[in-house]
This record gives C-alpha cells, structure tokens and sequence, in this order.
C-alpha cells in the first residue's frame, strides 16, 4: 500500500487534466453568472462552495428570474441528487474504518470527475488520493468562474469546446479498462449509451432536466445488472 | 431583487448535504449482494450515461465530438492514462473543428 504522501502526488497528477477542463467548464458558467447579477466574487465563492456545473447553472437562472430560497434549496437538490448515489457507491469504496473527518472533507467535492477517478483507485480508496485531486481541481474551477465573470467572452470558443470535451475523455479513460476486463461492464457501458442516446432525443422527455435522466437511467440499467449478473466474490472486495 | 450572498448558503448547505449524507451514514459494508452489486456498476452505468451523446453535443460540430469518442474509447482501450485520452480529446476536437469550421 502507498503511503499517504504518494497518493496525494498521484491524486495532483490525476487532478490536472480536470483542473483544465473545470476551468473551461467553469469559465462558461461564469458568463451565466454574469447574467444573473453575480459579481465576480460572488460567483466564485457559489462555485467555491457548490462544485456542480448543473445545479450552479440552476441557481444562477433562479436568481436571475428573483426566485424564492425553498425554490434555490429544491432545485439545488434535484440538479445535484446524482451525488447522493455517487456518495453512497464512495461509502463502499472507502475502507469501513475511514474516521468521520475523512468522510466528511472527501463529500466536499464529490463531482461526477472526481467520484470518478476515485472510484478507478485501486482497491480501497486512499482519501489522500482525492485530497491531491481536490486541490488542483477546485481552484480550476473556481478561477474559471471568477474569470468567466471578469472576462466574459474573450476565450474562443473553440478553445472552450475543445477543453470541456477533456472531461468525457477522462471518464472514457475510468470505464473502458474495466469494459475490456469484464463483458459485463461492456455490455452495460454500451447500453447505458444507447438509453441515454434515446433518453435525450426523444422528445417526450424533453421536459426532463438531464440530471433527473442521468439518475433514472443509472439506478434502473444498475438495479437490472446488480439482479442479472450479481458480483460472485463473497468476501466483498472493493469495488473496481 | 434578493440576497444573492443567501442564495449562494443555501445552495452551498444543500449541495453538501447531498454528498456527506450517505458517506457518514454508511460506515459498515453493506452485505446485500444485490445491493451490493448495484453500488458496483453505478460508476460505469452513470459515467457512460454522461458521457454519451454529451460529447457530441458540447462540440461546435458534433462530428468532431464524435471523431474524439472514438479516438478517446481506441486509446483507452489500449490502456491510455487518464491524461493521454483526456488530451487526446480535447486535440482531436481542436483539429477536426479547424478543419470542419
């Protein structure tokens, strides 16, 4: 096992292609800020304290129509629910002796890039690991909000296109080694693009935020393969 | 107009709430197989979930997202680290649109 030093320099390492591609990401969300009567700091701090582009964009279109707080709080929970189940996989991923700090500092930042290089963490989770990440990935985030606000729209916007594509890679990089390991996981991440594909072009769920797709699909195509194909090892190794 | 400072609490009391919530309360292994397995293929499930057909839609042209799909599922398939595919991506779209647009 690696000491707590190493895994936090892995998790830097691993950090820096999100900290690019939360910057680009986070940039854009700025100019939506903007719009809603953030000021630069204010926007930074939102992004500082909320880590999540969808339900950062939810609150920002609810201030700017003067929304009520209860209606900020709901929205909050809907665009950010995926978490819920993230955390819940983490808890498992975490060994069961984790002390209640670690837990509580490693749901800081649980976003679907971070929850993602921490679950393809071999064998049990290291917190340190994700602490390396988290603190190059947060003030990426963070600068590209203040940025976004101050600057507006003097990146171009292939520049932005290009770098926010960076993150589909990262996840392409978590769950194709696996899908090659295990037909299983194949079949599923193939499936899983199918219904997502028909998920978001069928217009009778057009109404449908993408967050509330993102965790119906997940919890009904996992819920199916957990009772198809149930892990066979009894000891209960961690997961990935 | 209201306090966006308010706004900005409650979102952030929320968004916290939602992460720590599961970590803190499930301090044992769960034993369900069922369950179990379903916590194992969430990360897979959703990350693909996210992944496609976004990639597509976040480029200027789609076809450079789906060229960086391809590109991005090849090298990681051959066991490229996180960095090589993500940087891979993002080039491959960086290209395609120079020539595409």
């Amino acid at each position: 096992m690696d000491s707590n030093q190493a895994c936090f320099r892995r998790g830097i390492r691993d950090g820096m292609p999100i900290a690019l591609g939360y910057f680009a990401v986070a940039f854009t969300l700025g100019i939506a800020a903007k719009n809603a009567g953030f000021s630069a700091v204010q926007a930074m701090v939102e992004s500082l304290t909320n880590n999540a582009s969808a339900g950062e964009y939810a609150v920002f279109s609810l201030a700017a129509a003067g929304a009520g707080y209860w209606e900020v709080a709901v929205m909050t929970l809907v665009a950010n629910a995926r978490y819920l189940l993230m955390s819940c996989s983490l808890s498992q991923k975490l060994p069961p002796d984790t002390p209640l700090h670690h837990r509580m500092l490693v749901a800081f930042d649980v976003t679907d890039e971070i929850f993602g290089i921490s679950i393809a963490f071999p064998g049990r989770l290291n917190p340190w690991y994700t602490y390396g990440a988290v603190t190059v990935a947060i003030p990426g985030w963070g600068l590209g909000t203040l940025f976004g606000v101050m600057v507006g729209n003097v990146l171009p916007m292939r520049l932005v296109s290009a770098l926010s594509v960076g993150l589909y890679g990262m996840f392409l990089a978590i769950i194709v080694p696996p899908a090659r390991k295990d037909r299983v996981v194949l079949a599923l991440v193939l499936l899983s693009f199918a219904a997502s594909l028909a998920a978001a072009r069928w217009s009778l769920l057009a109404g449908i935020s993408s967050g509330i797709k993102t965790i119906l699909l997940t919890v009904v195509i996992s819920l199916l393969a957990a009772i198809l194909f149930p892990l066979k090892d009894p000891e209960g190794g961690a997961a990935a | 107009m209201k306090n966006i400072w308010l706004y900005i609490l409650v979102s952030a009391g929320v968004s916290y709430l939602i992460r720590v919530t599961p970590l803190v309360l499930i301090r044992r292994e769960i034993t369900s197989r069922t369950l179990r397995s379903f916590l194992y293929y969430v990360p897979y499930v959703t990350l693909a979930v996210m992944t496609f057909p976004a990639i597509v839609d976040a480029t200027q042209s789609p076809a450079a997202g789906a060229l960086a799909l391809a590109v991005g599922a090849v090298l990681a398939w051959r066991g490229g680290s996180l960095f090589l595919v993500a940087a891979a991506c993002c080039l491959v779209v960086l290209g395609a649109e120079f020539i595409l647009l």
